[in-house]
């Protein structure tokens, strides 16, 4: 490799003139923090995406009793957070219900992982999410939103509750504080880190 | 048609190779205005590029969907305005670059 004592990021970059982009996403659902979090962390800007309802595999049928339309259109949150002119990382916050998955095959793409978000008071709605990742084989950590008025649990009760292995991380967070949602991100980086020199697969394949 | 849609005809797939959410645009140095039948959207998207932009950035920018950006700049591309490159997933199992990413934000 013709980089090998150089700044790896710097050498990348260097092959194009685009700073090398990292891609995180933040899932959960409704309510459980994700647009605070991304707005603590960078400048969050909505990002409006739509898609063809009607395609086959679309999530269509979660939508029964919905009025059926060919489009809609999907608000994500989008944060940027530049680590210096050849690196930066993008962070996109998306509902984890089924019927968003759609905009999760492309988000997943090349992702270096995923922060599943999950509230104390509405565990299940983070299942979609823990599911999708798992089926990916994508690196994920669950960060517990500490809202006020819910109800504290030790995390081996949680981990318990969500089911999840011992290798995936369980932190709790507070998504309003900068300094927590950091941690999230630190600790998701380290994750994919950790799985890479298990020899594990870090980016899924399309 | 919402007027989004109608900027770019009904057409709602992009020409030619995918354009990844975080692909890098950017504008061909020395090429000409565009001799299409271009949209003020297309000439805005072609500044926003003179430096390297992702696909999320200029959707942004340009308060558009992501659906209707991709449409605009396969044309730019088409029309060889714009170059489209990325985004390079080597640097995913490249252990430095995930330790200078997991340092970096540390220090926020
Ligand atoms: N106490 C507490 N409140 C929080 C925390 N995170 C978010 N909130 C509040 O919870 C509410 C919902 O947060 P959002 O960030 O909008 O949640 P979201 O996941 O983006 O919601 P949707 O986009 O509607 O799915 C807001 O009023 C936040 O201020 C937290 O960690 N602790
Ligand atoms: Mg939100």
């Amino acid at each position: 490799m013709p980089y090998a004592d150089s700044d790896p990021a710097a050498a990348l970059a260097a092959t194009s003139a685009a700073p090398f982009a990292i891609k995180i996403l933040i899932a959960g659902g409704f309510g459980v923090g994700k647009t605070t979090l991304v707005g603590s962390v960078s400048e969050v800007r909505p990002l409006r995406t739509e898609e063809d309802l009607s395609e086959p595999g679309s999530g269509v049928d979660a939508l029964d009793g919905v009025e059926r339309k060919t489009t809609t259109t999907v608000a994500m949150d989008f944060g940027r957070i530049t680590i210096n002119d050849d690196l930066v990382v993008y962070l996109f916050g998306t509902p984890g219900q089924k019927r968003f998955w759609f905009m999760w095959d492309e988000l997943a793409y090349g992702a270096l992982g995923a922060v599943v978000m999950a509230d104390t008071r509405r565990l299940a709605d983070c299942f979609p999410s823990i599911d999708y990742f798992e089926r990916a084989g994508m690196p994920f950590v669950v960060a517990v939103n500490c809202f006020d008025d819910a109800r504290r649990y030790p995390l081996p009760t949680m981990r318990a509750a969500l089911n999840l292995t011992d290798d995936i991380p369980l932190l709790l967070c507070d998504a309003r504080q900068r300094s927590s949602s950091r941690d999230v991100l630190v600790a998701l980086v380290e994750h994919a880190l950790a799985r890479l020199s298990a020899g594990q697969q870090v980016t899924p394949a399309r | 048609m919402v007027r989004p849609y109608a900027l770019i005809a009904g057409r709602t797939r992009p020409s030619g190779q995918a354009i990844d959410l975080i692909a890098s645009v950017c504008a061909v140095r020395g090429a000409s205005a565009p001799d299409f039948d271009c949209e003020p959207e297309h000439l805005r998207l072609l500044r926003m590029c003179r430096v390297p932009a992702s696909v999320a950035d200029l959707a942004a920018g340009l308060d558009l969907p992501l659906g209707v950006v991709r449409v605009l700049i396969a044309d730019l591309r088409d029309h060889g305005l714009v170059t489209v490159t990325g985004p390079a997933t080597a640097g995913l199992s490249d252990g430095r670059i995930l330790k200078e990413v997991a340092d970096a934000l540390r220090r926020l």
